[in-house]
């Protein structure tokens, strides 16, 4: 090969990820000079927008912010929210709001499974593409996928922006007869995502894995959705009130959503894969069986493996939520009472993609002053440009094709929600 | 004599400033999705597919608002592919939660988010598509709702006009048999302003219409100000009820102004 010689691969914009982006790998004599995850995305200043609204507006102004994962951006404002308030949430509402998350992350998982991530190991441009070959697969995850989205709406009312969470628990309960016929669909539902995991388990995986510093909540009995201290690989155990002090944001020229990293500027990974490592003992003993069965250690450092992983969570949702509407009786009230106080509050949940944290400063009338918000997408831009770099210079002899295909594929390992992180991806790799 | 095999109809989907989740409500078609693949070519939708085949396209489906000099660019190429363009959604069809910036002065919000304003790229207000360009239909909602969204396609798809109800949600809530909201309990509601296509979803969970859908046509915002200040809600109050996912549709945006400008 020449040297100095440019060879240029170039996706104008990334498919199959919610919201639009681009990325350059730059390869000079053989090495990785340069890459760079181009969010262009048009900002939105949400944390602006919610400045001077009432405390109330949270939820459904914040839910706005991705409709792929809502419920999250819901999760994180009631919580954050009510700890600024000092609300104790009672474990009916708990649990339902748990129940809840459960829905958002069979929805979701199962969309990143079947539609946008197995076609890449497949061949196939799109599910759609892929169902032609492959129909019983396809509709068994759209299937599953309704599940999830039947859950949601079952509590919220809708599947995307439900409407009935609010500070202070929700607006109104379902009663145990409306749970029922998701709760029949539910058991159809742990079949087909074990099924799922078997599917996925039998790709072809391109071996490659990193030492990430993996960060996920931790809770001392569940699988972590809400609640949990925030940990990592390395030892952090920290509350999220301490979240700023140990990781920082900085706005990158190339990106409209801001990158995030460790105090010491190293990067991290949140997601399925961060969240299974640091709590496969939490799983339930049929996911953890699934996991085993699917050739999974009880720590994957495989990105490309967190389809696997994904389908994995999948079944303990399914699981987890059959479990939760066995137990359930409809709290007497559907909220406790909310009296606003000024102060601070933030909270950090599980979002399908990872850690979402959320900070709150509220005046005495309850109207909010200062918002931070930092998306799980933002949060592992510096992991994905990693991961590109890594793989790039470890498959250089792929032909541009190929390569461009397995670098887009590297980045929707993390199914990067760019609505959420502020934006567009571009892929364009250049080597010399 | 060969037969010319006749073509499957294209169709295309694209975003602007938005979340996402009106073109989900395409995916979330689970028991429809594969037929609608059956009849149309997916011929450019890159939150599903990677496969972009040529336009002209002959149904748009436009999500998201113009708050970007680029997208104001943009959509008239979108609009010269399209033969004919729906634009789905509440940023589509009126701007969107971002146009809440249309009542603020945008400089000032950069730097509350980014660090380096110098490099964001954002123009003052966030618009609907058909400031822009001629748009064919708008299907309104935050987000839209998928049977409306399938009627749209299958009106297009066979040269029809969509057939979807053009009445309120307070209306919606008297066919559905609901108990009403702010006459049995005073809460507050936009439900008699509000165009249907929800369900009247938020009165059936116990609240008060937010507005999702924007206004009905002919909404009588005065008077339901009036009912609302009766129930003891502020000016302030009803400010923030018409500045929000519709912020920037006409009559809510008066609204908003009005009471902006009336003191407690």
């Amino acid at each position: 090969m020449k040297n100095q010689k440019t060879r240029t691969i170039k996706v104008d914009a990334l498919a199959r990820v919610e919201g639009e982006g681009g990325l350059t790998v730059k390869v000079r004599n053989g090495a990785v000079t340069d890459v760079e995850l181009r969010i262009y995305e048009p900002p939105r200043f949400f944390e602006a927008l919610l400045r001077g609204r009432q405390y109330a507006e949270a939820p459904d102004f914040t839910s706005r912010i991705c409709g792929i994962c809502p419920v999250a951006y819901q999760m994180s404002a009631v919580h954050a929210i009510e700890r600024a308030f000092g609300i104790e949430i009672p474990a009916g509402l708990r649990e339902l709001r748990r129940l809840l998350y459960c829905g958002e992350c069979i929805e979701s998982h199962v969309l990143h499974v079947t539609m946008l991530h197995a076609p890449d190991f497949l061949g196939y441009e799109s599910g759609l593409h892929m169902a032609k070959d492959h129909p019983a697969e396809v509709t068994r995850g759209l299937q599953l996928k309704k599940v999830g989205n039947q859950l949601v709406t079952a509590i919220g009312g809708r599947e995307i922006h439900p409407v009935s969470v609010k500070v202070g628990g929700f607006y109104r309960v379902p009663t145990r007869q409306e749970l029922r016929p998701v709760e029949e669909r539910l058991k159809w539902a742990r079949e087909a995502a074990l099924e799922t995991v078997r599917w996925v388990s039998r790709f072809e995986f391109p071996n490659f894995d990193r030492d990430y510093e993996f960060v996920a909540l931790r809770h001392p009995g569940e699988y972590p959705f809400n609640e949990g201290r925030l940990v990592s690989g390395s030892g952090l155990d920290v509350d999220a009130a301490e979240y700023e002090r140990h990781f920082v944001e900085e706005h990158v020229p190339r990106s409209n959503a801001l990158h995030s990293s460790m105090k010491d500027g190293g990067s991290y990974m949140v997601g399925p894969l961060a969240r299974y490592s640091l709590n496969f003992d939490r799983l339930s003993p049929v996911a953890q069986e699934a996991a085993r069965e699917a050739g999974l250690g009880p720590v994957c450092r495989d990105p490309f493996r967190s389809i696997i992983v994904r389908a994995v969570e999948t079944l303990y949702a399914v699981d987890e939520a059959l479990r939760i509407i066995a137990n359930y009786e409809p709290p007497d009230e559907p909220a406790v009472p909310v009296v606003p106080r000024a102060g601070t509050g933030c909270a950090i949940t599980e979002a399908p993609r990872g850690i979402l944290y959320h900070y709150y400063r509220l005046d005495d009338d309850g109207l909010i002053l200062d918002v931070k918000i930092v998306p799980p997408t933002s949060q592992n831009q510096k992991a994905i440009e990693e991961d590109l770099g890594s793989f790039v210079q470890k498959h250089l002899d792929l032909e541009d094709q190929a390569l461009t295909w397995r670098c887009e594929q590297a980045i929707r390992n993390y199914d990067p929600c760019i609505s959420c992180a502020t934006h567009f991806l571009r892929l364009t790799v250049e080597r010399g | 004599m060969t037969i010319k095999r006749q073509s499957k109809p294209k169709l295309a989907v694209w975003k602007f400033a938005s979340c996402d989740g009106c073109q989900l409500s395409l995916l979330d078609c689970e028991d429809e999705l594969l037929a609608i693949a059956g009849i149309v070519d997916v011929a450019n939708f890159l939150e599903a597919s990677r496969e972009v085949l040529k336009g002209p396209y002959d149904l748009s489906l436009v999500e998201g608002s113009i708050t970007t000099p680029h997208n104001a660019e943009r959509i008239h190429h979108v609009r010269r592919v399209s033969k004919v363009l729906v634009t789905i959604g509440a940023c589509a069809t009126s701007g969107g939660i971002q146009a809440l910036r249309n009542f603020a002065a945008v400089g000032d919000w950069v730097p509350l988010v980014y660090a380096t304003p110098s490099v964001i790229e954002t123009l003052k207000t966030s618009t609907p598509i058909s400031n822009h360009v001629p748009v064919d239909f708008e299907l309104p909602g935050c987000p839209i709702d998928k049977g409306q969204l399938l009627e749209v396609v299958n009106a297009f798809l066979h040269r029809r006009k969509p057939l979807l109800p053009s009445h309120s949600v307070c209306v919606e809530c008297k066919i559905r048999g609901l108990v009403c909201v702010t006459v049995a309990k005073g809460i507050p509601c936009l439900g008699p302003v509000t165009q249907t296509g929800c369900g009247a979803i938020c009165p059936a969970y116990h609240r008060g219409c937010y507005g999702c859908f924007g206004p009905v046509k002919g909404a009588n915002t005065e008077a339901l100000g009036t009912v609302a200040r009766r129930l003891g809600a502020s000016h302030p109050d009803l400010v923030r009820a018409f500045r929000s996912f519709n912020a920037a549709a006409d009559s809510f945006r008066r609204a908003s102004e009005s009471h902006e400008k009336s003191e407690d």
